[in-house]
């Protein structure tokens, strides 16, 4: 099975070959390196930038005015935060213009913690993005959505940040991306550039097919009665272990991967409710102020007449950073424990 | 709205006019004409006419916005009386068209005289600041001079400033991939230098071997907002930053449409030529004030461009004081027939907010999704 990294470097190779991507560029995304998590090798029009976000946001925002598609990345969200005026442009173009100027990119940036990446390796910016108007955001948990979530995000009109987990970066999942080789060894053999080496080396792509994953639509990854859970990116993984755990003790625990945050599946998240009568929202960004917050607001707001208990939110410590040693981090962002001790909490609480 | 104007003139008539018009009237004058001790560069007198008629239709449209600002029929103006001489002849001179084959332009918002050389009716400005409906670049959403007009490659004017230099890089870049000599222009002020993204300009547009074809350009008024320049930069030269990017550059006077014709054409075909970016730092005047949070009242002491040259064309014989003066009111009377018929234009609507927030006005308000 492919990796998270592995996936989205055959949607950019996808797009590039059958989507009219022309320019996948960022710091070290091109050769020789081909990404710090080598989701660029090989690829035939990525290159590399200067090292500036703000030129990097701004080139692409020309490239799209100028006619083309383009994929451009901040090598990690930590640093996105410079550019965050221009992100709002790029999201208000559109309506500023009233409709005549379209911004078809695509950014792609690592969020989240999970790898010990200290105070500036660590930041989530999934609640930043979502105060982006304009944009449609998509943060996938795994590699087949990986790859059709970038697939959705290259055809959108609209400009598209994909969030993808550092964490998430080596995990593979259970379900092969069409066209994708059955045996792993024969895709890292045809994909990832030789360790030693790899002078001349260029990838055989294997022959991929279009896979589509709507933006918007979520995904239920873990069927329940008893509590919905509605999750997204690295922290699916940890909802479905606890899911599978309590499903044990009788606790029935549905677990709903948002897949995106911007536009979101409400009306996947509203049946849930709707059946379970409870509902906790979790994330790793921090607590103050979330987008869990703003489902919790509205499942308050629309289903308060259908809730068994009080909605919760689940999510990182408001802190300035999240600390390099695994006591700080593991404090600072939700874990298997936290996940569980919540749910166990709604699920006993009585009206 | 229903205030009057100073000056009455036939609505349907002066709305439409176009601007060749009153040079045509002119250059009939100009055969007249008989010492011409200054050379101009060698240009044409029927050029100088058609820079002079649009340097005056600039000055007269500014204005008539500053009118409607200090009338309170908008909120808000700024925009670049006294970029005249520097403005127009870079519209002139660019490949006007949409798409990759042609120029493309990331303007400030102090680019009303481009703007009417690239040929914008002075009805679609006044209908900007007077925030209607009807307003082509922004259907009422933005400020004064915030242009927009994708049939011409001018990309939407931001109030940020300085972000539109590397925007300049990314359409330079498309041109350059689609062969067919085009670039990208990008026009500033000198206190937005101070931003990141005019060094972001200076290195993509530079990188060895990966050269952009983008003409970069500062118009240096001497202040920023009330700062003088003096408080601001170090360097003597703006200009000087390119040179340190081997970046072709040059200080020209902005406030002569000759020299800036001359300059804006050599650096122009030089992009053409070798697909490397040049550099101009032009010296204007800001006859205004930076915006209407300063008063907009004129500044008597600067050089006024529109009236220099104009003085010039007479010496020259080219123009004459008669004709000079009726180019002066067929604009006058063309804006203020602009500014009645705006007044009796749509507004934008309440609900039209949701509009185009997204492509094909799709999951707009979260509300319905």
């Amino acid at each position: 099975m492919a990796s998270v990294a592995q996936a989205i470097r055959m949607a950019l190779h996808y797009g590039e070959t059958n989507l009219g991507v022309k320019d996948i560029f960022g710091q070290d995304v091109g050769a020789p390196l081909g990404g710090v998590f080598t989701a660029t090798q090989g690829l035939k029009t990525a290159w590399n930038s200067p090292l500036d976000e703000r030129g990097i946001i701004g080139m692409a925002m020309g490239i799209a005015m100028g006619g083309d598609k383009c994929v451009a990345e901040i090598q990690f969200a930590d640093y996105i935060f410079n550019t965050i005026d221009l992100l709002k442009i790029a999201g208000n173009t559109l309506w500023c213009t009233n409709g005549q100027v379209q911004l078809p990119m695509v950014v792609m940036t690592p969020v989240g913690a999970g790898i010990f990446g200290s105070v500036y390796h660590s930041h989530s910016f999934d609640a930043w993005a979502s105060r982006l108007p304009g944009w449609k955001i998509v943060m996938p948990s795994n590699p087949l959505d990986a790859y059709g979530l970038m697939l959705a995000a290259i055809k959108d009109p609209n400009p598209v940040l994909y969030l993808k987990s550092k964490a998430l970066m080596r995990h593979k999942g259970d379900e092969l991306i069409p066209g994708e080789p059955a045996d792993e060894k024969e895709l890292k053999a045809m994909i990832d550039k030789p360790v030693q080496n790899a002078e001349g080396w260029k990838p055989r792509w294997p022959d991929l097919e279009e896979y589509i994953v709507p933006i918007g639509k979520g995904k239920i990854t873990h069927a329940g009665e008893h509590i919905t859970v509605v999750t997204y990116s690295r922290m699916v993984h940890l909802c479905d272990e606890v899911a599978l755990k309590l499903a044990g003790e009788g606790i029935s625990v549905e677990v709903i991967d948002l897949r995106s945050i911007y536009p979101y599946d409400w009306q996947m998240i509203k049946s849930s409710i709707e059946k379970t009568g409870r509902v906790l929202f979790v994330n790793e960004d921090t607590e103050v102020t979330n987008f869990g917050e703003h489902l919790a607001y509205r499942a308050t707001q629309e289903l308060f007449y259908q809730l068994m208990a009080r909605p919760r939110v689940l999510a990182g410590k408001n802190l300035p950073g999240i600390g390099l040693h695994p006591n700080l981090e593991k404090n600072s962002v939700p874990q298997l424990n936290d996940i569980e001790t919540a749910i166990r909490e709604v699920v006993a609480e009585v009206p | 709205m229903s205030k009057k104007t100073t000056v009455k003139a036939g609505r349907k008539s002066a709305a439409k006019k176009p601007a060749k018009a009153a040079a045509k009237t002119a250059v009939k004058t100009s055969k007249k004409a008989s010492a011409k001790a200054d050379n101009f560069g060698g240009l044409s007198e029927d050029l100088l006419l058609r820079i002079h008629d649009l340097m005056v239709k600039s000055r007269v449209l500014e204005e008539r916005l500053i009118k409607i600002y200090k009338a309170g029929e908008a909120y808000f103006w700024i925009g670049g009386p006294g970029e005249e001489a520097f403005g127009v002849p870079l519209g002139l001179l660019a490949r006007k068209g949409q798409g990759p084959a042609y120029d493309w332009f990331h303007l400030h918002y102090r680019c009303t005289p481009t703007m009417v050389a690239l040929g914008m009716n002075m009805v679609d400005s006044i209908r900007l600041i007077m925030n209607r409906a009807t307003d082509p670049s922004t259907g009422g959403r933005n400020f004064a001079n915030h242009y927009c007009f994708p049939q011409w490659n001018v990309a939407p004017v931001t109030s940020p400033i300085e972000v539109q230099y590397p925007l300049a890089c990314g359409t330079a870049h498309v041109q350059k991939r689609f062969g067919k000599k085009a670039l990208s222009i990008v026009t500033g002020g000198d206190a937005g230098t101070a931003e990141g993204d005019f060094a972001s300009a200076l290195i993509l547009a530079s990188r060895k071997g990966q050269e952009l074809p983008v003409l970069i350009t500062v118009q240096n008024n001497k202040f920023g907002i009330s700062t003088p320049f003096e408080g601001q930069h170090g360097e003597t030269h703006i200009a000087d930053r390119a040179k340190a990017f081997n970046i072709r550059a040059r200080v020209i006077n902005g406030n002569d449409p000759v020299e800036t014709y001359l300059a804006l054409q050599e650096e122009m075909e030089y992009i053409r030529k070798t697909g490397n970016p040049s550099f101009i730092e032009a010296h204007v005047s800001r006859l205004y004030g930076h915006s209407s949070a300063d008063g907009a009242n004129k500044k008597a002491h600067l050089v006024d461009p529109v009236f220099t040259f104009e003085n010039r064309l007479i010496d020259a014989g080219i123009l004459s004081e008669k004709a000079a003066k009726k180019i002066w009111e067929i604009y006058e009377a063309e804006g203020v027939a602009a500014q009645e018929q705006a007044r009796t234009e749509p507004v934008p609507t309440p609900e039209s907010v949701w509009e185009n927030v997204y492509v094909d006005s799709e999951n707009a308000d979260w509300r319905k999704f």
